[in-house]
């Protein structure tokens, strides 16, 4: 194989922005080569600069951001720093931009074949008469079937998934030879985003397109580019051929990446039970023994209007244990676990509680029920009211129940705060102040507040940085062990899913898939749905090994 | 690497990756492996300690102290109050003692303003008119307030049949113009002209849009997660709304009622421009800005220092209002 | 679409009578002996009151009289003055010249407002958004007719550039400085508002895409920043007609225009009730009328809308 001229060169290149506090700078200095017809991803958390360092290259940095050294080359040509009006001439026929969230990228007043128009004529790709067939041809080539008739449709009139795929033969549609996708499927379900992805690959080698992918998804960026680079704070800390980074990361903040990403984890969870090696990741094992019931759902449906949103949903958790019920959007998971917590009334069906029907118990039962079981919700930044200060937030649910003394409550608090491993400073803080991962301790410390026996996580780690993830996902286990909690996991990421749950039950659409043990799901899924979904996630069918090097293996 | 039996398939991309890595490695694209000193590893998610902690409030506040234009309309209102409670700080001269004589005459010693058309102090009019205005602004934004957020509270907060309910009602009160109705009410009130009255009338017609902002804040509180979690705890209904809800509706509704106060000021000017705001007997800027219109050609000063202190005092309500605003503002705050 | 309107039309019609409503019964408190003020300044004998109540409706209970005026409302009689005019007639000579003046008023702070607007939304921070924004925060502190006054005595008396009063000549040049008087505090509102939504819509993550598409400065600004910034804009101006028309009675006052607002201040310090209820009725149509229209120029603007 001949070396070929780069595509894209960023030499030393350091971003800035200016604030009421002074200059933050975004990216130090780094240095990344693009080949023409190749895939590159960019690996990073938030505030790594990933995002940053794309939008430079077609001089879109938002707000007061600034290249302030260094020199990005485009086929030679030096584009750093170029005004607006020299940059138009590149974007869209030369680099095409693939945007993050599709609701928001598209503007909602204008139909989306006008919007697919807009880049061809722009750069001015076909005459005024061919632009019609020229926009459906490029929604089809996206895979939107009935292409004519959607393009005169409005973007609140797509799904999350048909808005994407808009996105994708908009910035394809000049031709350009560079294709930036910024988190281009985060937003959508697992198996969209699987299909999305291989037909955007399909695009890309036919018309030889190299693509940058924007990622914070470890697997993604394995299975899709050849070349990986790892960001950290604004700068690389390890770049070079994806798959031996993976297998073999040497750079500490790699090694600690690598080791947290549960996509990667279930890749090496499944290696090492195939080769009969016990693996320290499986956080969830051994708990075959436990037996006895905590929670009983039987014949569970939820009708709204003409919606069945639930459909007969039936299983049981094992106290001890941790229950996962997986499933992508409209599955009617998050119902169930609303109807479990008697936030919603069922329409048909009933929930036990250790063998009590929840449905029998009057409004001073239910109230005092609320104290066994608790739930943590997924957003941080808005689980909190951001008025009540942390020592309110925990106290809350102490002091609607009349437990103990001001006195006592202080105590309790201090002693919540400790088993969640924050400082007890914080305790007059607010929760503006913490991070993300942060906001969730305290909204478990809440939660466990009045020694409640049931947990139900509602997608609780699904908004976190993959490190962060990573602790709180320890630190739910080791309170599990500790207070032998139950957990009723909801979320849609199966790859969290095989190194936390001990039970999988699989939803879609409202009814149940399909259910057993997590071993027993992956080892031999049954359904094709189930296939498809373990299938789907990005990274999990790699070749990674067991862990040994990585030292995660007994 | 060991040979793994697998029971999902390979994806197709895979062995391609796998042959090219054995290829040499092109230019600028070799496995580089960063300095472990220069790229400052800290431990995960640590909690930064130093700082003292600070609520929302607290971060607007220190926002707020920070603007130049906080510090004039917070001194503008200071002043006005202390004028509206405390006249004598300011002027020995009795408003009200006013001789023909001096009808219209120039500014002299001890008389900085001069004479308006009764022969009255312009200056200590200006001073004692400060107390109508003042008290009309923060009477009527009061009892706007109670009215308003009650009702969209209520609205917003319980939906369905109240909602539709209170919202036609703001829908009735807000297709009649304010000016209209007052003029009428005060029409009815004519023999019993106060400051309680202006302030009653202003108030009965002028809570709509309180009303609506108030809604509107409720109702997207309401769906907030932090409300789910409560209920969640076990928290009831009134609990929430009064502990999660409006604290956290409050924002909005204080930034339109401080400017709603300068408008409230500049309607009782109005009112009393078209002769039927607070009677002569009260010393009001309103007044005196209504009475210097037959002077305008002459001496057009007596019109100016009335019209100034109005204009001064509302301006510094709504400036206090722009700036409370953009203090509170969600985008300008860090997270 | 058709049922959105439907459904706002449905929401119009309690609006409609309970406003009305409210204006009858706060008229019907108003002090005065309407009867008195008819017999002139003799006394009047029993019988003459009597006949007088009788034609007037004054002896029905007052929801009769609310719904006898209602059905007149209905086959349009306004019902006549105490002097025996009809109120119709008043009506058609007062409105015109309020609706021109109204009108006028509405072209003023939609153009300056929105041209104003765009540049600061587009140089936050600069020095014209600075100006702009102290001019708009004086024109709202400083009530309407002191502005009326100084307008005319500049412009009017010293300058002689424009008539100082209306009077009989309802021109364009005499009624463009009560149009401009009238219409500043809702330019100020403009103003603010159209700054606001540009300078949000520019950050916004669609203007992002199109601007990657390779759109040039221009068409980004016109089709896709303007065109979004501009919907609360345009509902704003659609339901301050209504306002405008309601607001002119000080503008009216100083600039001597016999128009609507004269007309209602004269009947209500007179006494004449069914002047005051017509008119206001009118205008509460009116209200109604423009709140619909500007549903209808959302939902063209706004395509979610049409199918919420």
């Amino acid at each position: 194989m001949t070396t070929q001229t780069p595509l894209l060169e960023m030499k030393d290149v350091k971003i800035s922005f200016t604030s009421s506090t002074g200059v933050v700078e975004a990216v130090r200095g780094i240095d990344m080569t693009i080949y023409p017809g190749q895939s590159v991803a960019i690996v990073g958390e938030s505030g790594s600069g990933k995002s940053t360092a794309a939008m430079s290259i077609l001089g879109l940095l938002p707000g007061t951001g600034k290249v302030t050294g260094g020199q990005i080359l485009f086929n030679g040509e030096d584009i750093t720093g170029l005004n607006d009006k020299e940059m138009q001439k590149y974007r869209g026929s030369e680099i095409g931009l693939v945007p993050q969230d599709p609701m928001s990228n598209l503007n909602p007043v204008w139909r989306v074949g006008t919007q697919v128009a807009e880049s061809l004529r722009a750069n001015n790709v076909v005459k005024g008469s061919a632009v019609g067939d020229r926009v459906a041809e490029l929604l089809e080539e996206a895979g939107l079937p009935d292409a004519q008739r959607r393009a005169r449709q409005y973007p609140h009139e797509y799904s999350g998934g048909m808005r994407q795929r808009a996105l994708i033969a908009i910035g394809l549609a000049a031709r350009p030879k560079l294709l930036i996708a910024d988190e281009p499927t985060s937003a959508l379900d697992v198996t969209v985003q699987k299909r999305i992805l291989d037909h955007l690959e399909g695009l890309t080698e036919e018309l030889g397109t190299a693509v940058l992918f924007i990622t914070h998804d470890l697997g993604l960026a394995a299975e899709r580019a050849e070349h990986l680079v790892v960001m950290h704070r604004g700068r690389i800390v390890e770049s070079g051929p994806s798959l031996q980074i993976l297998r073999d990361p040497q750079h500490p903040y790699t090694r600690r990446l690598v080791k947290a990403a549960p996509s990667l984890a279930s890749a090496r969870i499944q290696s090492a039970l195939a080769a009969g090696v016990e693996s320290t990741e499986l956080v969830a094992h051994g708990r075959e023994g436990k037996q006895e019931e905590v929670i009983r759902v039987e014949n569970l449906t939820k009708i709204f209007g003409e919606n069945k949103a639930v459909d007969d949903v039936s299983f049981t958790v094992r106290k001890g244990t941790t229950l996962a019920l997986v499933g992508e959007s409209g599955s009617g998971k998050s119902t169930v676990a609303n109807m479990v917590l008697n936030l919603l009334d069922p329409t048909s069906g009933k929930v036990f509680y250790k063998g009590t029907d929840l449905s029998t118990l009057s409004n001073k039962e239910l109230f005092d029920m609320r104290r066994k079981m608790q739930v943590v919700f997924q957003n941080p930044y808005g689980s909190l009211d951001p008025m009540f200060s942390i020592y309110r937030c925990i106290e809350e649910p102490l002091a609607l129940h009349g437990v103990g003394s001001r006195k006592e409550r202080e105590a309790r608090v201090a002693e919540l705060l400790d088993m969640v491993a924050m400082p007890r400073s914080a305790m007059r803080r607010f929760p503006n102040e913490l991070s993300g991962g942060q906001r969730q301790r305290i909204a478990i410390a809440r939660a466990l507040a009045l020694r409640p026996e049931v947990l139900v996580l509602d997608e609780a780690v699904s908004a976190l940085d993959v490190l962060v993830q990573n602790q709180i996902i320890r630190l739910l286990a080791e309170l599990q062990e500790e207070l032998d909690l139950s957990y009723l996991f909801i979320t849609h990421d199966l790859a969290v899913v095989r190194q936390t749950a001990d039970d999988i039950v699989v939803m879609k659409q409202g009814a149940i898939v399909e259910q057993g043990t997590s071993d027993e799901v992956f080892a031999d899924p049954k359904e094709e749905y189930t296939r498809d979904l373990i299938n789907s996630v990005p990274g999990l069918n790699i070749e990674l090994g067991t862990g040994e090097n990585l030292g995660l293996v007994e | 690497m060991p040979d793994i039996n697998r029971n999902v398939a390979n994806p197709a991309g895979e062995d391609d990756i796998l042959a090219e890595s054995k290829l040499q490695l092109r230019p600028g694209q070799d496995h580089y492996i960063a300095e472990t000193d220069e790229t400052g590893l800290g431990a995960v998610d640590a909690v930064a300690d130093e700082s003292a902690p600070s609520s929302m409030w607290g971060e607007a506040w220190r926002n707020l102290r920070r603007r130049p234009l906080f510090w004039v309309s917070a001194l503008l209102i200071l002043v006005a109050v202390l004028m509206s409670l405390f006249p004598q700080l300011f002027t020995s001269i009795d408003p009200r003692a006013c001789t023909l004589s001096n009808s219209l005459a120039d500014p002299q010693p001890g008389h900085p303003f001069g004479f308006d058309r009764q022969g009255c102090d312009i200056y200590a009019r200006t001073i004692y008119g400060a107390r109508a205005s003042v008290a009309v602004g923060i009477l009527t934004t009061a009892l706007v307030v109670l009215i308003g957020t009650a009702i969209g509270a209520l609205a917003g907060f319980f939906g369905g049949i109240l909602d539709t309910l209170l919202s036609r009602l703001t829908d009735i009160f807000f297709a009649i113009p304010l000016v209209l109705a007052a003029i009428v009410v005060m029409q009815m009130f004519k023999d019993y002209r106060t400051i309680l009255t202006v302030v009653l009338v202003l108030g009965l017609f002028g809570w709509t849009n309180i009303a609506r902002i108030t809604r509107g804040a409720v109702m997207s509180v309401k769906n907030e997660e932090y409300v789910t979690a409560a209920r969640a705890l076990g928290a009831s209904r009134m609990k929430i709304l009064s502990s999660h809800i409006m604290p956290n509706a409050a924002a909005p509704i204080i930034v339109y009622a401080t400017v709603a106060l300068g408008t409230f000021i500049v309607a009782e000017a109005t009112l009393s421009f078209l002769g039927i705001g607070l009677p002569p007997t009260i010393v009001s800027w309103g007044g005196d800005i209504s009475a210097a219109q037959a002077s305008l050609r002459t001496k057009p000063m007596v019109l100016f220092y009335p019209a100034m202190a109005l204009a001064l005092t509302v301006l510094s309500f709504i400036m206090l209002g722009d700036v409370v605003r953009d203090a509170l503002d969600p985008k300008a705050r860090k997270r | 679409m058709l049922r959105y309107i439907g459904r706002r039309l449905l929401q119009m019609i309690p609006v409609f009578f309970g406003a009305t409503l409210l204006i009858y019964a706060l008229v019907f408190l108003m002090p005065g002996d309407p009867v008195q003020a008819l017999g002139g300044d003799r006394g009047l004998s029993e019988a003459a009151r009597a006949r007088i109540e009788a034609e007037y409706n004054l002896d029905k209970p007052f929801i009769v009289q609310y719904l006898l005026y209602l059905k007149g409302i209905l086959t349009l009689d306004f019902g006549t003055t105490f002097s025996g005019q009809p109120v119709a007639d008043v009506m058609a000579r007062a409105f015109p010249v309020t609706i021109k003046l109204a009108v006028m008023a509405l072209v003023f702070e939609a153009f300056f407002g929105i041209i104003f607007g765009v540049i600061a939304g587009v140089r936050r921070g600069g020095i014209f958004d600075s100006t702009v924004l102290v001019m708009s925060l004086i024109v709202i502190a400083v009530p309407s007719f002191v502005i009326g006054f100084v307008l005319q005595f500049l412009v009017g008396v010293k300058w002689g550039i424009l008539p100082v009063t209306v009077g009989s000549r309802e021109t364009f040049t005499a009624l463009l400085m009560p149009a401009v008087v009238l219409g500043a505090v809702s330019f100020a509102y403009v103003l603010r508002l159209t700054r606001q939504s540009v300078s949000e819509n520019l950050r916004a993550d669609y203007v992002r895409t199109a601007r990657a598409k390779g759109l040039s400065g221009g068409q980004v600004m016109s089709r896709h920043v303007l065109r979004n910034s501009l919907i609360p804009v345009a509902t704003f101006l659609g339901a301050d007609l209504g306002a405008l028309m309601g607001g002119a009675i000080v503008t009216e006052g100083i600039f001597a225009i016999n128009g609507v607002g004269g007309t209602i201040y004269q009947a209500i310090i007179k006494g004449e009730p069914t002047t005051v209820v017509s008119f206001t009725t009118v205008l509460v149509i009116v209200y109604i009328v423009a709140n619909l229209v500007v549903d209808l120029i959302y939902a063209v603007l706004d395509p979610r809308i049409r199918y919420a």
